[in-house]
Order: structure tokens, then C-alpha cells, then sequence
């Protein structure tokens, strides 16, 4: 059997389309976008060119869309650029407990230096209360961050109404739309986010390749200085390729979309039925509808997920027990412990993320192996050790 | 001791009959980053096994400050290290997160045993419960039927003694087979240490034929969560109550001086007792109870013999009267005639000749030839009759009684 990928909350293939795209950017027109002639004056046009497909992709300006190195920068930049820029205003952050740790870390970094850090607590779907963030509102909030969708149980959140809430007292709102990019449009009007971020590896674009939109009026630093590039707010000569994938990458996703999304669902119910049928104590995480339509979360009690995780890969099935970021660390998830999972329960989960490439055998194959996988683990193989004190 | 050049030398030593061919049997190698774990690694490919390697991510992210590495065993450094020798092996590799075992099972037990006036050794209890209890529970979980190390032992299945035995390495000097007394059957049954039939110089040879960018990578000496070899210091930091002041006696019971803290004195130690006596005095004995640091002469931290509890057989199913043996008090010290004796529970072990340093607390292990008999936990020592106070042979040693070598 070859290697079946589960993964794609971590990361994408890049499609063959966004690639081709990309190309003349990385053979041949080697320009610096910031020079004054010909062979550079390409690629400032292709990097304009990008950021106007993106705007509107999302229903913004030109002006409001900025580059960046993907999902992580993006966040940094917006946490630590509106709380810089807002600190005149007050020093409080609002953050969900389940936002990525790009996002978690950030305002923990903050609150080590001198910010005030309100974080708000979730309900046992990972879901983030419009309730919740009003009560954390003080007249100090700088800045308020709610992610679209959570990368490890795959919850939607509210957005709409919590842009309603903040826009109300005047606070900027950020949206960690990282992984929910390709699966919605994102109009960041109708949302009513003042900054949005995506990555676009996530959405079968490259490595290494983020935007940020910021809405006009709202006030944000920089993090890195320099040259003045992306209107002084990302200093450094631009990723000309890589902004070119993102673009191509996000335009397919968004016109691919009405049929990819609905056969994600069916693939997603698929599997997880398939694993509930196999596997009766196994239990999903995550809210059963306001859900990524490529998620399938589950906890097998009693199961040690690490050596799941790495028996199915030994087997051809790439998966996840969590945010990649974070395996190898024992401390359980810190979204599933925000839901109210127990630490053991926590540690017995698996993330299943599905892509467009997958197929209903892929996830009948996966079921097969999941299901062999964890009646072998219940039968705990127990060593007598030596003398114990 | 004979270091006979195995028959099969390159080979990994005989395994039981029964096993399958190589090729369907999935190996699980513990790689440290080191030079012998990763020639352990590429022996048993190139055996023919079905390779994994893992490494074990032990130290708690709280850990004091300072005793953190990043050379040592689990930095990392170590992982990246280990991580290129699997991709240039193509084996798969992953990092499994032990800490919890970790600090349970070694480090608050080599913690609380000082603070009980013992002498623990981290690195067996390492081997027990966590390289060959945790790991390899693991192990058997990825569907893997051995944990390989890259120590320096001979292990595997003897058709005669219808037993799993434990012989010495091909290196003398860097035996380790100390290390693996309190192994059971079961756990040497899913035991492999391929490096034992060869010299450290020949497996650092094997390593830079094989391209291994770890070949040249000093040794490690140290106890790998204490980097800068300060058990001391670690342990002032990580269990503060271990400062506990308390009377520095002779050996009658007059009062000396003050010391520190039991937890920081170890028996034959010389240096930093404080004391302005107008001979050289040793630590003779802890008294937990009394709280107290005993000290005596030289002649007197000298043993004709010693208790042993929580003992295991390894090449042997047991013994039923006096045996001869080749007793080793120590990692890396000289093993001594002696001859064992069941008494009750335990063991008794009675030398030739008397022994300098008998430290409660650390393993006794004893040999026949190069074949590991067993061991056990040193209770403390037989005191000597006063006939055979004669004829102190041993030189005291040179250098300080360290808590533990690394293994």
C-alpha cells in the first residue's frame, strides 16, 4: 500500500496549476521588485497583479492586503502590531483558548511585558461564546483575536457576532482564517474582522507564503524594518514566486470550491462513521455540524495516541494527533484540555484532515487500518520488568 | 576475563531458535545521537532487520536552568544528530516524550535515594524501567520484538543454559554489562546490543566508513540530567530540603563537625568534610536516622564483605550454596574475587580481600568468567571479624568516589 495523506491541517501538495504559475518567477524572472528597470518592473507588476486578485478574492482593497512568510508571521504581525500600535489606547488582549499557538504565544510573550492577558474560555465543542468575549471586554481591550476555524477539532467559530460585539466597542478584531482558507469565502466585510490571516500551503499554494488584510484605518507596527517594502508594514524584498502561488492558489480554491467542499463533507462523514461503526467507545471531538468540512477528530479511550499515530504511519497513513507543531511534546493539547478533555483522553486522539486528492477507498483503506490499528493496541502488551523497589 | 572473538561475528548474538528471519523481525533502536547508538542502528540494517529509531525525550521542561545541555543526551542537538543518521540509514524515525517515566522512575528516585543516605545509579535505573520498561512496552506497541542500545554487552539466547545470558563486551574498557544485572528474562528476551562484539575504536571506524557525521563525538560521561557532573548542586536545587545540617561523627560517636546534608556525602569521600583533623578522614557511613555523616580512617572504610537486597540471576536461575564469583562494587571499578551465599531474603557477598568504599545504596554485580551471574542493591556492609582485620591490600584510590559512571 502506498502512503495515504491525512494530514492536510498541516500542510498541502501543491497543485500542479499553482506551480506552473509560479515558474517564470523562479527561472527566469529573477528581478528585485524594489529596482528600477525592466527585467524588476515584472516583478513589481506580478506582485501588484497578486495583490489584487487576493483583495478581492477576500472583497477588500489592494491597500488592505499585505505579504507575508505564511500563517505564523501573519499572526504575529497582527497581535503584536495592533497591541503596539494600540498601547496609547490600553494594554488588555482578548484571545480564545483555542487559538493556534502562533496567536497563544504571541499574547503570552506580550503579557510578559507589560500587556494584560484576558483568555476566553471555550464550551465543550472547542466553540468560543459571543457572551464570553463581551464579558472580557474592558475599556482598555487593545485588541481582540478569534481564529475561523480551529486547526486541531476543526470548530467554526462565530465570528460574525463577535465582529458585531467588537466593532461595537470600537476594538479591532483578528481572524486566524489559516485553515479555513479554500474551504469559504472569506469576505472580510461580511465577516466584520479588521485582520485576517491565511497561509497559503494550507490551500494547495507553497510553503512560505501568507497574507495579512488589514483594514483600512486600523492602526499596526511592523515587526521586521527596513527596506519599506509592503508599504513599510514587511520590510524585505518580496517572495515573487511564492506571492504569485498564493494568489493562483487561492483563486482556484475559492472557484473550486462549491464542488470540493460538499464532496469533503461526504468523504468526512464517511470516515467518521466508519470509525464510530469499527470502534463504539471512540469519541469525535469538536462541534458534529460548525465543523471543517475536510476534519475528523476522534479520542480512543484507553488508547495511547503517539503509538497509534506511529503505527499508522509504519502502515501508509499519514495523520496527526494534533497541531504538528506540537507533537513530541507531552503536554496534552491545549484546545482539547480547554474543551474539558481529561489529559488522558487527550492524549488518546487522533486528527484526520482529508484533500481534495483523497478518495472514498483512501478513507474506506483508513477506517480498515485505524480499526486493526487500535483493537491491537487494546491488547496491551506488558513486559514484567526487574526488581522494583 | 576472555574476550573470544565470536563466531559470528558483525552478527547480533544468537538469538532463539524460533525467531523468523530477519527480515520480519522489527527492531526499535534507542538512538541518543551518539556514536553507538548509531553504529547499533547500522549494524542491524545491514543485518538485515526491520529498523526503527527512536529517541527518547526524558528531561522534564523544568529542569533548573543550568542543567540543561545542549550536547547532552536528549538536546537537541541530539535528536538532530540521531535524526540524520536515520535518514542516511533510511529507517524510520521518531521522537517518543518519556519525561514522565523519566522523572518518576530516575530522577525523584535518584533524588530521594541521596536524601535517604544512599548512593543511587541513575543509569540502571534508566535501563529498568525506562529503556527496557517504557521504551520497549512502546516498542512492542509499534509491533517491534526488540529494543536495541548501543551498549557495550553481549546479550542473547545461550541453547545450553536454556537461558537469556549477559556476557562482556569485546571491550573491556568499556564494558557496561554493570549496567544490565537487574535486566529479567523477559526483558533480555527483547533485548539486542549489537556493539558488544566490537571495541569502541572499531565501532568509531564503522561509523566513519559508514559516513556517520557522529563518528568522531566525544564520549559522554556525565549523568545526562546533570550535565556539569554536579550532583550536588542539582540536587540543592531540585530538592532544597536535602540541605539539612546534622552532626559529622567518628566512628565512637564523638562529634567532629557539622556537614550539609546526608544527601551530599558519599561513603569513602574525602574532600569537602570540613574538618581539621590531624589525619585523612573518610566518610565511613551515612546514618539516616541520626541524621549524621560518619567518618574513620582509610582501614576503616574498608569491607570484608556485604549485604545485598532486590537481587536478580541472570545467566543463572539462581544459586543454593556458596559460589565463587568475580564481585564488581561499582560501575567501572575492578571486580574482586568473593564468594555469595543466599541469607534470607538476599544475598551475602564475602571477598578475599577487603574493599575500599561499600556504598549502600549502588549495585553489586557479580561474574563467572564473562558472563554476568547477577546482582543486587548494596544493603550495606558485613562487618569484618576480628580475626581477619589483618592484611589491608587495596590502595586507596586516587580520585573521588563518583555517584554513578555513565552508561
Amino acid at each position: 500500500m502506498g502512503t495515504i495523506y491525512m494530514d492536510h491541517a498541516a500542510t498541502t501538495p501543491m497543485d500542479p496549476r499553482v506551480r506552473a504559475a509560479m515558474a517564470p518567477w523562479l527561472e527566469r524572472w529573477h528581478g528585485n521588485p524594489s529596482s528600477p528597470y525592466a527585467l524588476a518592473r515584472q516583478a513589481r507588476a506580478a506582485i501588484d497583479e497578486a495583490r489584487e486578485r487576493v483583495a478581492a478574492l477576500l472583497s477588500a482593497r489592494p491597500s488592505e492586503v499585505y505579504f507575508t512568510s505564511g500563517g505564523t508571521e501573519g499572526d504575529n504581525l497582527a497581535v503584536k502590531g495592533v497591541a503596539w500600535a494600540r498601547q496609547a489606547h490600553g494594554r488588555h488582549l482578548v484571545v480564545s483558548a483555542v487559538e493556534h499557538q502562533a496567536v497563544l504565544e504571541t499574547a503570552k510573550f506580550l503579557s510578559r511585558h507589560g500587556w494584560e492577558l484576558t483568555i476566553v474560555p471555550v464550551d465543550e465543542y472547542a466553540c468560543v461564546h459571543p457572551d464570553a468575549v463581551a464579558a472580557a471586554l474592558r475599556p482598555d481591550t487593545a485588541l481582540v483575536a478569534v481564529m475561523y476555524a480551529n486547526n486541531e477539532v476543526g470548530t467554526l467559530q462565530p465570528i460574525r457576532d463577535i465582529a458585531a460585539l467588537t466593532r461595537a466597542r470600537g476594538v479591532p478584531l483578528i481572524v486566524d482564517a489559516v485553515q479555513a482558507a479554500g474551504f469559504y469565502p472569506l469576505d472580510v466585510d461580511q465577516l466584520g474582522c479588521d485582520v485576517l490571516i491565511i497561509s497559503a500551503h494550507k490551500f494547495n499554494g507553497p510553503k512560505g507564503a501568507g497574507a495579512v488584510y488589514v483594514r483600512r484605518g486600523t492602526p499596526i507596527e511592523p515587526l521586521l524594518h527596513g527596506g519599506g517594502q509592503e508599504r513599510g508594514l514587511r520590510a524585505g524584498t518580496e517572495n515573487v514566486a511564492g506571492i504569485v502561488g498564493l494568489a493562483e492558489a487561492l483563486a482556484l480554491a475559492v472557484a473550486e470550491m462549491d464542488g470540493v467542499v460538499p464532496r469533503l463533507v461526504r468523504l468526512r462523514e464517511r470516515l467518521l462513521s466508519g470509525i464510530l461503526a469499527r470502534i463504539p467507545d471512540a469519541r469525535p471531538n469538536g462541534h458534529p455540524r460548525h465543523r471543517l468540512p475536510n476534519n475528523v477528530h476522534v479520542s480512543f479511550p484507553g488508547i495511547d495516541g503517539e503509538s497509534l499515530l506511529l503505527n499508522l504511519d509504519l502502515a501508509g497513513l499519514a495523520a496527526s494527533s494534533g497541531s504538528a507543531c506540537t507533537s513530541g511534546s507531552l503536554s496534552p493539547s491545549h484546545v482539547l484540555v480547554a474543551m474539558g478533555l481529561s489529559r488522558e483522553l487527550a492524549r488518546s486522539s487522533l486528527r484526520l484532515t482529508l484533500g481534495k486528492d483523497n478518495t472514498e477507498s483512501d478513507v474506506d483503506a483508513a477506517v480498515e487500518l485505524i480499526a486493526a490499528t487500535v483493537a491491537r493496541l487494546k491488547e496491551k502488551p506488558r513486559v514484567s520488568l526487574g526488581p522494583r523497589r | 576475563m576472555t574476550c573470544m572473538p565470536s563466531a559470528n561475528r558483525g552478527a547480533v548474538w544468537p538469538l532463539p531458535p524460533d525467531a523468523p528471519p530477519k527480515s520480519e523481525i522489527r527492531v526499535v533502536v534507542a538512538m541518543s545521537g551518539g556514536v553507538d547508538s548509531s553504529v547499533a542502528a547500522a549494524l542491524l540494517k545491514r543485518e538485515g532487520f526491520d529498523v526503527i529509531g527512536i529517541t527518547m525525550q526524558l528531561w522534564p521542561d523544568d529542569l533548573p536552568l543550568g542543567h540543561r545541555s545542549e550536547s547532552g543526551c536528549c538536546s537537541l542537538t541530539a535528536v538532530e544528530d540521531a535524526r540524520r543518521v536515520a535518514h542516511r540509514l533510511g529507517i524510520p524515525y521518531y521522537v517518543v516524550n518519556l519525561q514522565e517515566p523519566f522523572q518518576e522512575s530516575v530522577i525523584d528516585r535518584f533524588a530521594d535515594d541521596y536524601l535517604r543516605g544512599l548512593t543511587p545509579n541513575p543509569c540502571l535505573l534508566c535501563n529498568q524501567t525506562v529503556k527496557f520498561g517504557t521504551l520497549l512496552e512502546k516498542a512492542l506497541e509499534l509491533g517491534a520484538d526488540y529494543v536495541a542500545t548501543g551498549h557495550y554487552a553481549r546479550i542473547g539466547w545461550d541453547p545450553e543454559r536454556e537461558r537469556y545470558v549477559v556476557r562482556r563486551s569485546a571491550d573491556p574498557r568499556k564494558d557496561q554489562t554493570y549496567t544490565f544485572y537487574g535486566q529479567t528474562q523477559a526483558q533480555l528476551r527483547h533485548t539486542l546490543t549489537p556493539c558488544g562484539d566490537y571495541t569502541k575504536d572499531e565501532i568509531r571506524r564503522i561509523a566513519g566508513e559508514l559516513g556517520l557525521g557522529v563518528a568522531a563525538k566525544p564520549d559522554s560521561q556525565e549523568i545526562c540530567f546533570i550535565p556539569d557532573n554536579d550532583y550536588r548542586r542539582f540536587l540543592r536545587e531540585y530538592r532544597p530540603e536535602a540541605h539539612r545540617p546534622g552532626p559529622i561523627l567518628d566512628v565512637h560517636g564523638n562529634r567532629l563537625g557539622e556537614h550539609q546534608g546526608i544527601a551530599f556525602y558519599t561513603v569513602g569521600q574525602r574532600k569537602g568534610l570540613g574538618l581539621a583533623a590531624g589525619q585523612r578522614l573518610y566518610v565511613v557511613a551515612i546514618d539516616p536516622a541520626r541524621n549524621a555523616v560518619i567518618v574513620g580512617r582509610a582501614e576503616e572504610v574498608r569491607e570484608w564483605g556485604l549485604a545485598v537486597r532486590d537481587v536478580n540471576w541472570v545467566s543463572v536461575p539462581g544459586i543454593d550454596g556458596p559460589t565463587p564469583v568475580e564481585t564488581q562494587i561499582r560501575y567501572n571499578a575492578q571486580p574482586a574475587p568473593a564468594v555469595i551465599e543466599p541469607a534470607g531474603d538476599g544475598v551475602v557477598t564475602r571477598f578475599h580481600e577487603p574493599q575500599w568504599a561499600i556504598s549502600p545504596g549502588q549495585a553489586v554485580v557479580w561474574y563467572d568468567g564473562d558472563y554476568l551471574v547477577g546482582g543486587g542493591i548494596i544493603q550495606g556492609p558485613l562487618r569484618p571479624g576480628a580475626d581477619q582485620a589483618a592484611g589491608y591490600t587495596n590502595p586507596v584510590p586516587d580520585r573521588e568516589p563518583t555517584t554513578a559512571g555513565r552508561s
